[in-house]
């Protein structure tokens, strides 16, 4: 008996939905031959649903179904009206917004007023965004000799694969379908296994938006086997993966033995916030919290290490924890005062667990949190570590959890020096009033995005992507067009000079 | 309740139109310091009166402009720029049907045109560049000791000078760059087309447009044009008509402010037609290319040069194809082409009929006015013409072609930049390399190669030698609405 794709769902508010749990493919909604899958609701410790899984030739379905898009339909739609397209959905959403925000909370365990507020809001704006870039792709016209005439097209790739975590379920899909699409990309994406419902909701709004069938494809499993079949899948031109740091290094790998498909990866991140002894202290213990504590720590570009100077470190530590008592308020996700739900899963709550004992053993000292929050649901104090140094482990590896590790510097070098320690290269932020200071630390520090007096401040415009071992391509911005085209140059011999 | 200023106008059709024909400032229609009769030119009689503006009434939308720019435009978001724009997009797809309809009854064009074309294209033009708002970058210059960027920041209130042949369509070409890139706007429409504009400026309240952002005025060009474009708040001024004005604005600028100014002026397009063209073709888009609105087009197709060989043939098949022109009343859907948008122009185009005759040109088909009400004229082509000739080398603006033969490239070449003009120009050829060559040697903005009239919001159309400055369209338009700061910062000098 196959599982019927509609399935009600209850909220811990009570409320009831209906949620689709097959697979996404050809604008149909499909059973998969995979195992069925259960999502946990990370706030009850209970069973959702379960879902469909896709296996390889469910995978080989959905990349056929988004090639012969491409080739017979997709690559001759005009891209004034792939823009179209892509805003139509970005009116959808908007009307849709709190069934959104609802699968998101529902699934993620975040609060609902953040995915409201923030993932889904944000994510509108991104479709918004690249919409806008459908049209303004343009090749150059390149002179060189006198006989020749040479121009380029930045061409579409064809069939893109992506593979999206579950920490935002919503935008890490518009992050990536937003600019495939305004590119001219057919795309199969598989959502994380952990929080495969959101997505399938926005399917049903691209179906309604007039998207050909064949142009998003939206399936869900397990990474080293639905995953992996896509990453090695000979059809598709391009993986666009975010996740960790070690499956980026699969996929990677999948690329090489299979058809040398292009990469984008961005992956784990152990960002340093640096505040100087001339900071505006309590503005930045305020962003510093937010940095580390946004979305439970499960951030990639959370600011998770905290290098204060000796000089200010007491009084900064003082007004962090004041700032993470009034703004980490830890409850259900529906309830509107919410602002710290559960970690995801049971696996990443023992994870985030065994580091705090780690972070003790090493001879850290807690300063605030450090345990469970209640006893139903992954909930994790926040917590903080002081008296850090910066080759412990809580200082070197992902936790992905909210835990913030503290140490102190003399000088400003030496603060440089210790952000750079790291094999990441994600993001990092400095605090202070100082130009000078500003620029240099900013020009120094090896990674993707620095913020300056604040921190996760994002925008659809500016680029997104990390250093060293957090991954390579960039996000959002102009910038990621080039991820999803190719260049082709052109150039025609002229034999009547 | 009557709404000051509001009309009402009926169509050959029997179509209810309304619009209002007041000066559009602070998103009210106000009075003027006179009215101007706006004349349909189908018929020749009056449609109604509207306000126009003179001295004090640009000052007040000059000031209204700034008003808006200081407290509200230069602080609203890029995205809710984008949001507006694609706003008034969305109302002008959705109000197509009137608005084509005024535009036909004030300018005279066929509906299929200003229903299946002018309209869409406002609309198409402003989804472009909202698009464009949150995409303006500078760039970051590596220099010695130094954090060295630039920024591409609004001028602040622009002008724009818009003509009568495509009225709206001219508008959005205006509106789109100058709103995206942070501009607040003053547009000044022709007293002779003034009313789709005043119909925009009804869905420009609607969508939302804070009240200054966005002030349209009827008015002569030498009294509020000349004014637009002396007033020393105004940081540019876009116009868009005829050679000579284009000097008196440019003349204007010099004397006040020296505000930044592009042009968009006449030409003389030459359309090249090798023997090797597929003649069929190319016979079709040469009459799009001088008989589409009229011949009034500034990058009309009006001289024509077909290769010795086929000469002959081509004409034929020329006459042939114009002789099915269907002339008439623009109501009517399959008109293809209407009257000329006035009694000024229509005397002009006439003037030049004679002028070719008298010296000696072969009037080879039409050169008559069609009918005794409206402005209409018969397609007309001349042929025996001479390089030096009025009918060669002046801006008719109307329905005129004149067809001369050449030898071989080098020779069409000569005698295609026998003009002060450069705005367009086409060359039909299967020849790979003769396309790529010939395109690349004509000085003209935009060469087309065995097409006619392709026009699209997104590549830049403008202006060599007399035809203009600055470019429309595309990225490019963004350069003329936006100015370059460069910030450089002391970090180790």
């Amino acid at each position: 008996m196959v599982q019927p794709d509609l399935q009600t769902v209850r909220l811990s508010n009570g409320k009831q939905i209906t949620v689709h749990t097959q697979l996404f493919i050809n604008n149909e909604f499909v059973p998969g031959h995979g195992p069925l899958i259960e999502t946990i609701n990370p706030a009850t410790e209970e069973v959702i649903c379960s879902v469909h899984s896709a296996d390889k030739q469910d995978v080989d379905a959905a990349v056929a179904a988004a090639a012969k898009c491409f080739k017979d339909t997709w690559r001759k739609v005009a891209p004034a009206d792939k823009a179209r397209l892509i805003n139509k959905l970005a009116d959808l959403m908007e009307r849709d917004k709190d069934e959104l925000a609802t699968l998101d909370a529902l699934d993620n365990g975040k609060a609902f007023t953040v995915a409201r507020d923030v993932d889904i809001t944000d994510s509108i704006a991104c479709y918004r965004y690249f919409a806008g870039w459908a049209d303004k792709i343009h090749g150059k016209t390149i002179d060189t000799t006198f006989d020749k005439f040479c121009y380029t097209r930045h061409e579409a790739l064809g069939v893109v694969g992506a593979v999206i975590p579950w920490n935002y379920p919503t935008m890490m899909a518009a992050w990536k379908f937003a600019p495939a699409l305004a590119a001219g990309n057919c795309i199969v994406m598989k959502t994380s296994e952990v929080t495969p419902l959101p997505a399938y909701k926005f399917a049903v709004l691209v179906k309604e938006a007039g998207f050909p069938a064949g142009v998003v494809n939206i399936i869900t499993g397990y990474g080293h086997t639905t995953g992996n079949f896509l990453a090695c899948h000979p059809d598709v031109s391009k993986m666009a993966f975010t996740g960790s740091t070690g499956t980026g290094r699969k996929i990677m790998e999948s690329s090489s033995t299979s058809n040398l498909k292009k990469l984008q990866l961005e992956l784990g991140g152990k960002s340093a916030q640096i505040v100087c002894a001339d900071a505006e202290l309590d503005k930045a213990a305020e962003w510093a919290c937010g940095g580390i504590f946004n979305n439970h720590g499960q951030s990639c570009n959370a600011g998770s290490r905290i290098l204060v100077h000796e000089s200010v470190h007491d009084k900064f530590l003082e007004l962090f924890i004041k700032h993470t008592k009034a703004m980490i308020k830890i409850g259900d996700p529906f309830d509107e005062d919410t602002f710290h739900g559960p970690q995801i899963n049971k696996s990443q709550f023992d994870k985030i667990l065994k580091y705090i004992e780690i972070g003790k053993q090493e001879g850290a000292v807690v300063a605030h949190g450090g345990k469970r929050w209640g006893n139903k649901g992954y909930y994790i104090e926040p917590t903080v570590f002081i008296k850090c140094h910066n080759k412990m482990r809580i200082m070197q590896e992902e936790i992905f959890g909210p835990v913030v590790a503290i140490a102190t510097f003399k000088t400003i070098e030496e603060a440089i020096d210790m952000a750079n320690d790291s094999i990441y290269g994600l993001a990092g932020a400095v605090y202070t009033t100082n130009l000078d200071t500003a620029v240099t630390v900013t020009n120094e520090i090896k990674t993707g995005t620095m913020w300056v007096n604040c921190f996760d401040v994002f925008d659809q415009s500016t680029p997104f992507g990390g250093y060293k071992q957090s991954g390579f391509g960039k996000e959002l911005g102009k910038y990621s067009l080039q991820e999803y085209t190719q260049v082709k140059v052109v150039k025609i011999m002229r034999s009547n000079l | 309740m009557t709404v000051k200023f509001a009309h009402e106008a009926i169509t050959s059709k029997g179509d209810k139109l309304t619009f209002n024909t007041g000066l559009f400032i602070n998103n009210e229609f106000v009075e003027g310091a006179s009215t101007i009769d706006v004349i349909n030119p189908t018929t020749g009689e009056k449609i109604c009166a509207v306000q126009a503006a003179e001295e004090a009434q640009v000052n007040a939308a000059v000031d209204a402009a700034e008003k808006a720019y200081r407290e509200v435009w230069s602080k609203t978001s890029a995205r809710e720029r984008a949001r507006l724009m694609n706003k008034l997009a969305d109302l002008v797809d959705q109000n197509v049907d009137e608005i084509a309809k005024i535009e036909t009854l004030d300018n005279g064009k066929g509906i299929a045109f200003s229903k299946g074309y002018d309209i869409p294209e406002v609309a198409k033009t402003l989804r472009y560049f909202a698009g464009f708002a949150d995409k303006l970058h500078g760039k970051v210059i590596e220099t010695e000791g130094k954090l060295s960027y630039t920024r591409h920041e609004p001028i602040g209130i622009c002008g724009a000078i818009i003509p009568w042949n495509f009225p709206l369509m001219m508008a959005g070409w205006k509106l789109g760059p100058a709103l995206c890139t942070g501009n607040v706007v003053v547009l000044k429409t022709s007293e002779l087309t003034p009313l789709s504009a005043l119909k925009l400026a009804e869905l420009i309240k609607e969508a939302g447009f804070p009240p200054g952002v966005v002030n349209i005025i009827t008015g002569y060009g030498h009294i509020a044009g000349d004014k637009l474009a002396r007033h020393p708040k105004v940081g540019k001024v876009a116009f868009t008509g005829s050679t000579n004005v284009g000097r008196m604005i440019m003349k204007a600028s010099a004397e006040s402010n020296l505000k930044k100014i592009t042009l968009e002026l006449g030409g003389k397009s030459p359309n090249i037609i090798f023997d090797d063209a597929d003649i069929d073709q190319a016979v079709a888009w040469a009459h799009k290319g001088v008989f589409f609105n009229h011949g009034q087009c500034c990058c009309a197709g009006t001289r024509i040069y077909v290769q010795e060989s086929i000469y002959d043939k081509f004409l034929a098949r020329f006459k042939e194809f114009t002789s099915q022109t269907k002339v008439g009343d623009p109501f009517d859907e399959a008109v293809f082409q209407g009257p000329q948008v006035s009694q000024t122009q229509f005397d002009r185009i006439m003037g030049y009929i004679k002028a070719g005759k008298d010296e000696g040109a072969t009037c080879y088909m039409g050169g008559n006015r069609l009918g005794d009400k409206g402005y209409f004229i018969e397609p007309t082509v001349f042929t025996d013409v001479k390089g030096d000739m009025k009918i060669m080398q002046e801006e008719i603006f109307g329905p005129v072609v004149s067809v001369a033969k050449f030898k071989d490239e080098e020779d069409v070449i000569a005698k295609a930049h026998d003009t002060v003009y450069g705005l367009a120009a086409a060359v039909f050829t299967q020849n790979i390399t003769r396309a790529v060559s010939v395109a690349n040697k004509l000085e003209a903005g935009t060469v087309w190669v065995n097409c006619y009239n392709e026009l699209d919001y997104n590549t830049p159309f403008g202006g060599y030698k007399q035809s203009g400055i600055g470019r429309e369209n595309g990225e490019y338009a963004l350069e003329n609405y936006y100015q370059v700061k460069a910030v450089k910062i002391n970090v180790g000098l």
